[in-house]
């Protein structure tokens, strides 16, 4: 039997999370055919729909409320509660971003429904689908799947392939109201600490290092390495708790856990710890001047040699070759 | 203030994962509590010890699940419950581990609850926010700071790398991110004052639950290991040449730049 879904759209500095795209292929292969509602939530979003539109979705319903310029839990739940009774979708799928993760247990329990948490890929269709999702940070996979009730999952980003964009589709973007009231939490500041831009669960590449770096200075060639690739910068624990960097730049158990296509650790000795949290990238390559150093036994490429020599050369030889392209 | 803090016991994070009969093998592992949760029942004494009253930490578990309530107790924690679910379930969903937090929380007036923001074996971080759902009370997840004033809490929170600072009402439920404080490590006269602190083992009849009130909604149809990875190239000669080769493996062979 067909279902409709509905896609919770992401919106971050005005514009549109690749994440929504990719929960949109996601709601496709769950829908079995049935109809594809997008739905965004905040004080101004009404633009971005034909976008959602563009990436698959048949149509857009909006939330628009001067209390929804922040997230909160309250007024984003009451807002995809009022959408939720207009549209009595089959099932949901939200990102599994830090937005995701906060609100989606929050509608669970309000729809007393299951909830499968951070799927990182989707086998079958329809009722036939089976949701894979990483346990034990990624040590193991469970295949999960919901027989009754809502289907609701959240998606981790980066591992399910959007659709490509049609600019030639045209959707209905229809606007819900809803009372944003009585939020028990306010949003006083906001301080922006992320490096400018490349968000890390959605970086295609991540230079991360480690307590080989040696100071918050020793960042600063991965950081340019980093943006020359269009990607991230993330950590060890063991840089975090030197005080190298923050502590929102650990990838680990007890980090982050990141699959890019391409991950450089660069003096990073390959904990367990920090292996649950990289393992699973593409692409891995090891830098670091301990040949005997464990990172090498999960690194696609290696090199033993001093980081701050290596790194150097890397950006050298690629600006080379974007020369040259 | 009444506190209390949600824990759970969780494989060690230096564990190898194995499947066996379909399921982790648990023989021999050593576990601990979440990590999470240890920053979780940190703040729980360190807000009593502020503002007064008691922490009662709480999990969901087997009888082995005492351990890790001794050693919360042996932090500091003043009490602890246990509700052994061993010989009434075989499975627990997310849905189900809150519905029984939730329904032993519901008349305890609990001011501040405190959990993981994600347990490191199931991973989901349904469970703290669902709970607060159930009790009808406020959240604010992964944060790393938190000052209690009155019947307003001031949090910071991480999302993302980014941190909003948000004034929330209470009673509050909150989730622990990493850097919320260090965690103490039990010391000898804690561990044994813990041996004589209290704790309670409850079954599901005890919280008035049935079986059927927590049937799982989400099945789990496999177990399985992510391929093992084939230790990959190191590459040699001189130092300017292996970038070289690396640069054109990573365009030609891997495609990723
Ligand atoms: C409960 C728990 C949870 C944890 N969670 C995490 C987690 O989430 N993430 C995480 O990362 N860790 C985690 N850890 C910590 C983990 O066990 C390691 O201690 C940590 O990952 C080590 O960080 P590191 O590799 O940067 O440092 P080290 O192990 O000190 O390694 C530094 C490496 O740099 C190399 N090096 C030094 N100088 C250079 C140079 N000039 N050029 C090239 N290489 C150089 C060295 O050879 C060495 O291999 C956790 C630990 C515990 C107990
Ligand atoms: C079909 C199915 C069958 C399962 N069967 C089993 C099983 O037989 N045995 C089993 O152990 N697990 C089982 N699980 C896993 C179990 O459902 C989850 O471990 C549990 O629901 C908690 O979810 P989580 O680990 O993702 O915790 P999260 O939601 O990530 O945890 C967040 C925080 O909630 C609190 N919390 C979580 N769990 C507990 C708890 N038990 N007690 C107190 N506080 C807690 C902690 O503060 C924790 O940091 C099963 C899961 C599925 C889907």
């Amino acid at each position: 039997m067909s279902k409709k879904v509905i896609v919770l759209g992401e919106v971050r500095d005005g514009a549109l999370r690749n994440v929504s795209f990719e929960a949109i292929a996601a709601a496709k292969k769950i829908s079995g055919g049935g109809e594809i509602v997008g739905v965004l939530i905040g004080d101004s979003v009404q633009d971005l729909g034909q976008e959602l539109v563009q990436y698959g979705a048949d149509r857009v319903v909006t939330v628009e409320h001067p209390h929804l310029k922040h997230y909160t839990s309250d007024g984003f739940g009451q807002a995809f509660m009022a959408v939720h009774e207009q549209e009595e979708p089959e099932a949901i799928v939200f990102g599994h971003t830090a937005l995701g993760k906060d609100l989606s247990p929050k509608i669970a329990a309000k729809l007393q429904s299951g909830l499968v948490s951070d799927v990182t890929e989707i086998e079958g269709e329809d009722d036939d689908a089976v949701f894979i999702r990483p346990i034990y940070s990624g040590k193991a996979f469970e295949k999960v799947k919901i027989n009754e009730g809502t289907v609701f999952v959240t998606i981790r980003p980066n591992n399910i392939e959007p659709l490509a964009q049609d600019a030639d589709r045209s959707g209905d973007v229809s606007a819900v109201s809803a009372t944003i009231q009585n939020l028990r939490s306010v949003v006083k500041d906001v301080v922006t600490k992320a490096t400018d831009g490349v968000d890390m669960s959605e970086a295609k590449v991540i230079v991360a290092g480690g307590r080989g770096v040696k100071g918050p200075e020793g960042f600063e060639p991965l950081k340019e390495l980093a943006d020359l690739l269009g990607g991230a910068i993330g950590a060890s624990r063991g840089a975090c708790d030197a005080d190298y960097c923050d502590y929102s730049l650990q990838i680990g158990q007890t980090g982050k856990v990141v699959t890019p296509d391409l991950y450089i650790a660069a003096g990073i000795s390959g904990a367990i710890q920090h292996l649950a949290g990289m393992s699973n990238s593409k692409v891995i390559v090891a830098i670091n001047k301990d040949p005997e150093a464990n990172i090498f036994k999960v690194a696609d490429y290696g090199i033993v040699g001093d980081l701050f020599e290596v790194i150097p050369m890397m950006i050298e030889e690629i600006k080379q070759l974007k020369v040259n392209a | 203030m009444n506190i209390y803090a949600l824990v759970k016991r969780t494989f060690d994070t230096e564990e190898k994962i194995s499947v066996q009969n379909g399921e982790i093998a648990e023989d021999g592992a050593e576990f601990i509590i979440n990590p999470y949760d240890e920053y979780a029942v940190e703040e729980a004494i360190r807000v009593r010890d502020e503002h007064g009253g008691e922490v009662t930490v709480l999990t969901i578990g087997s009888e082995e699940a005492e351990k890790q309530l001794r050693t919360a107790l042996a932090m500091g924690a003043d009490k602890a419950v246990l509700i052994n679910t061993e010989d009434d379930l075989d499975e627990l969903d997310e849905f189900g581990a809150a519905t029984i937090i939730a329904e032993y929380l519901k008349d305890k007036d609990a001011d501040l609850i405190l959990a993981g923001n994600v347990a490191i074996d199931g991973g989901s971080g349904q469970v703290g926010p669902r709970v607060a759902e159930l009790l009808d009370i406020n959240y604010v997840t992964t944060i790393t700071e938190l000052k209690i004033d009155g019947d307003k809490a001031t949090v910071i929170r991480d999302v993302e790398g980014d941190s909003e600072t948000i004034e929330a009402q209470m009673p509050l439920l909150v989730t622990a991110q990493q850097g919320l404080n260090d965690p103490r490590y039990p010391s000898l006269p804690g561990i044994m004052k813990a041996k004589k602190k209290p704790l309670e083992e409850l079954e599901l009849d005890d919280i008035d639950l049935d079986e059927d009130d927590v049937e799982v909604k989400v099945e789990r149809v496999d177990i399985f290991l992510p391929p093992e990875k084939q230790a990959g190239r190191v590459l040699e000669g001189d130092l300017q040449d292996q970038v070289k080769e690396l640069v054109q493996l990573l365009r030609t062979e891997a495609k990723v730049i």
